[in-house]
């Protein structure tokens, strides 16, 4: 009989007044019998609804009914036949709009927690014996992989098993691209970033740091040095400013920026060396998940007052509902339906306040969604010290403004076929880098993608 | 990791260093840089390319001891490492293919980045002047390598304690009223030193190009740390830069934000020195 409970069973988690001041994970995860009691609620429906809902395709019935049985290695390499990052993606995928959102379980009561389920069992197994990785065995083809975030990892990983020779250049010092410098260490611990980064390079992946492509190597010398096919997943990096009056004041930064400085650079331990702006008030612009990251960092560096000013309303909010959730419960004020209209200096430079605008939402607009409006005369100023932006990136410019016979569109995104094949011969690209800023599972589905083509491609040569 | 070949004092607190870094070696340009991390713990630093050995596969940067990670880097010597050493960022210089006579004025440790540029004009038989500018005697940089990449050298001093008594300006203003003709400015040193140099091109409608040195993190257009205001538009130092038109440069604004973190850094400077 299945466990017919409305609800999932509930994940343990930090007190919110108390994790609101550290790093430390949010999300304790499941025990194994918390998990085996969650995966009892699958009906392990035929037609696998949720299957269709995942970008990489997760056989996820068949994962569920291991771990029902507690053969929870037997699990994981289901997982990982086509998942390359399940603790990663056990985390941060936005599975109420994909596997879950599918569940029929859902229609009554909460969907089958599939995510907390996946992550129990990547966790359990990486934290367990090493599973010895089996290296496949080499068919002498090199391929190049620039950017080793979600997109290449997922690229790398799949052609490696394939029996490719995979070398990525990463133009940071690590390999692990937002899920290092972007999702902060509440929501991502980065020492799991790393061992699924050292997953990999046990199957044979190898990875060169320090290599901005476009700078020091372009494509064509990559070509030249013997690599069949290149992927691009170069992601979406160039922060977008609103272009109002202040920006350039001091305390006002690209949550981008205030993210790295954070997470990758560490600048949040008192030995890492990386400053980080000091705030007692913080608007942080936007409304996604990268806006809830900033938001909920800002409160662990100390702020007193934290706002997420967002112009249209709660339903619109394209933060994960998880996200916005845990931000309010660690005391995150929301103001939404709030336009900034400038920002203000004092007589130093600084930032000591942001002028807003009262918005009301009209008709709907190309987007669907309802076009929020500016209420004539109710401008306000709001008392910060600190404005991080977090309106979105667009794909960085180095490749493509270096690189011939790659087209981009206006906004700067590289054009691909439906094999995700570039305008160039035998150079692939996918992630951020194509659709602009989206998520990291949906660069892992393109990664994926990627390298199912650029095997045939190869093989076809 | 990437060695540290050759190492050498040029004044008390500016070092020069040859670095081994094959990749960057071979496609450095005048007006690159690189972004240096010391250690684990360091932080990203970005530093201009004051020379490179294609050969050789070394790349040489010029810093002066300004804060915590240039003061750890001064205490490596030759044969150590550092952990991570990428580039080269940035546009290289673009000076007119018809240019007949280009003025480089250097300030300070500034004169580290000039120097390329200079060699680079001077080796492609441009009239090249010089203009290295110091606060004293003692902290006189590169002299020797700047004559032999000029036409003309002239070293000015603030105190007067050698060459040229008074600041680059001065020096520059006298050579246009004496006739001197310049078809371009390079000006690389502190900001306040790139704005007045600005001021007298502006004058004489002397094109000047600058190489600005705002706050950075990675240096390929993702923070978005770097954003300067140049004739109106938001640029980014890494990727469209460094170097900007100094007459469209908005440097009141990069002096201001270029002091972010001074609080911090100075309580970081107090805190090496005190250990």
């Amino acid at each position: 009989m299945p466990n017919m409970s409305l609800n999932k069973v509930v994940m343990p988690e930090q007190d919110p007044k108390v994790r609101a001041r550290n790093f430390e994970e949010v999300t304790l995860g499941y025990t194994a019998d918390m998990a085996v009691e969650e995966a009892e609620r699958c009906l392990n429906c035929k037609n696998m609804p949720c299957v269709n809902g995942c970008p990489v395709g997760v056989r996820i019935p068949e994962f569920i009914a291991k771990v029902k049985e507690r053969d929870f290695a037997g699990a994981y390499e289901i997982i990982k036949s086509t998942n390359g990052l399940p603790a990663v993606c056990g985390r941060v995928c936005p599975q109420e709009n994909q596997c879950e959102g599918k569940c029929v379980r859902g229609i009554k009561g909460e969907p089958v927690g599939i995510g907390r389920l996946e992550r129990f069992v990547a966790d359990y197994v990486m934290n367990g014996e090493a599973v010895p990785a089996k290296k496949p065995a080499s068919n002498g083809k090199k391929v190049a992989v620039i950017g080793a975030g979600p997109a290449g990892l997922t690229c790398a990983g799949d052609l490696a098993r394939l029996g490719y020779q995979v070398t990525i250049f990463e133009a940071f010092h690590v390999a692990g691209g937002v899920l290092m410098y972007g999702i902060p260490e509440f929501r991502l611990p980065k020492a799991i970033v790393q061992k699924e980064v050292n997953a990999l390079k046990e199957l044979g992946v190898e990875i060169m740091t320090n290599m901005v492509i476009g700078k020091v190597l372009s494509i064509d010398d990559i070509i030249d040095m013997g690599y069949e096919a290149a992927f691009i997943g170069s992601g979406a990096g160039l922060p977008n400013f609103m272009g109002i009056e202040g920006e350039s004041l001091i305390g006002v930064c690209s949550a981008n920026e205030y993210l790295t400085r954070i997470n990758l650079m560490k600048g949040y331990l008192d030995d890492y060396a990386t400053p980080v702006i000091k705030s007692k008030s913080v608007a942080v612009v936007g409304g996604g998940n990268v806006a809830m990251d900033a938001a909920r960092s800002a409160m662990r560096m100390g702020a007193e007052h934290v706002y997420i000013v967002y112009r249209r309303s709660e339903e619109e909010l394209p933060a994960r509902k998880e996200e916005v959730h845990h931000a309010k419960e660690e005391g995150i004020e929301f103001m939404l339906l709030n336009n900034p209209v400038k920002i203000n200096g004092d007589e130093n430079g600084r930032v000591c306040s942001m002028q807003c605008i009262k918005m009301e939402l009209g008709e709907p607009d190309e987007s669907g969604r309802r076009r929020p409006q500016e209420v004539p005369g109710s401008e306000f100023d709001l008392e910060v010290d600190t404005v991080i932006m977090s309106i979105g990136t667009s794909p960085n410019p180095l490749i493509r403004r270096t690189t011939n016979g790659i087209e981009a569109n206006k906004r700067g995104c590289l054009i691909v076929n439906e094999d995700m094949m570039t305008t160039r011969d035998g150079i692939y690209a996918g992630g951020d880098a194509v659709t602009g800023a989206a998520t990291v599972i949906l660069a892992m589905g393109a990664g994926k993608t990627a390298a199912a083509s650029i095997d045939k491609y190869i093989s076809s040569k | 990791m990437f060695k540290i070949v050759t190492k050498r004092a040029l004044n008390d607190s500016v070092i020069l260093m040859s670095v081994d870094a094959p990749f960057i070696a071979k496609k450095a340009q005048p007006g690159q840089f690189i972004i240096f991390r010391i250690d684990e713990k360091g932080e990203r630093v970005p530093l201009t390319i004051a020379d490179y050995d294609r050969e050789k596969g070394t790349v040489t940067i010029i810093f002066q001891v300004a804060g915590k990670s240039t003061e750890q880097l001064s205490k490596l010597n030759e044969g150590d490492s550092i952990l991570d050493f990428v580039g080269p960022l940035g546009v290289p210089t673009h000076v007119e293919e018809d240019a007949k006579s280009v003025c480089v004025i250097g300030g300070g440790v500034g004169c580290a980045i000039a120097y390329p540029q200079a060699k680079a004009l001077h080796g492609r038989g441009i009239d090249t002047t010089v203009i290295a500018g110091f606060r004293s005697k003692d902290i006189v940089i590169l002299e020797d390598e700047f004559r032999a990449a000029s036409n003309e050298l002239i070293i000015t001093t603030d105190d007067g304690s050698y060459g040229k008594s008074g600041f680059v300006t001065t020096a520059l203003e006298e050579l246009i009223t004496s006739g001197k003709k310049f078809d371009e400015v390079i000006a690389i040193g502190p900001v306040p030193m790139m704005k007045f140099v600005c001021s007298v091109t502006k004058k004489y409608d002397i094109k000047t190009t600058v190489s600005l040195n705002p706050i950075m993190i990675d240096g390929t257009g993702m923070c978005g740390g770097c954003r300067v205001t140049v004739g109106g538009e938001t640029k980014y130092a890494c990727v469209d830069g460094p170097d900007f038109d100094g007459h469209q440069v908005n440097f009141d604004e990069l002096m201001k934000r270029n002091s972010t973190y001074r609080e911090q850094e100075h309580a970081c400077r107090m805190m090496a020195q005190a250990k």
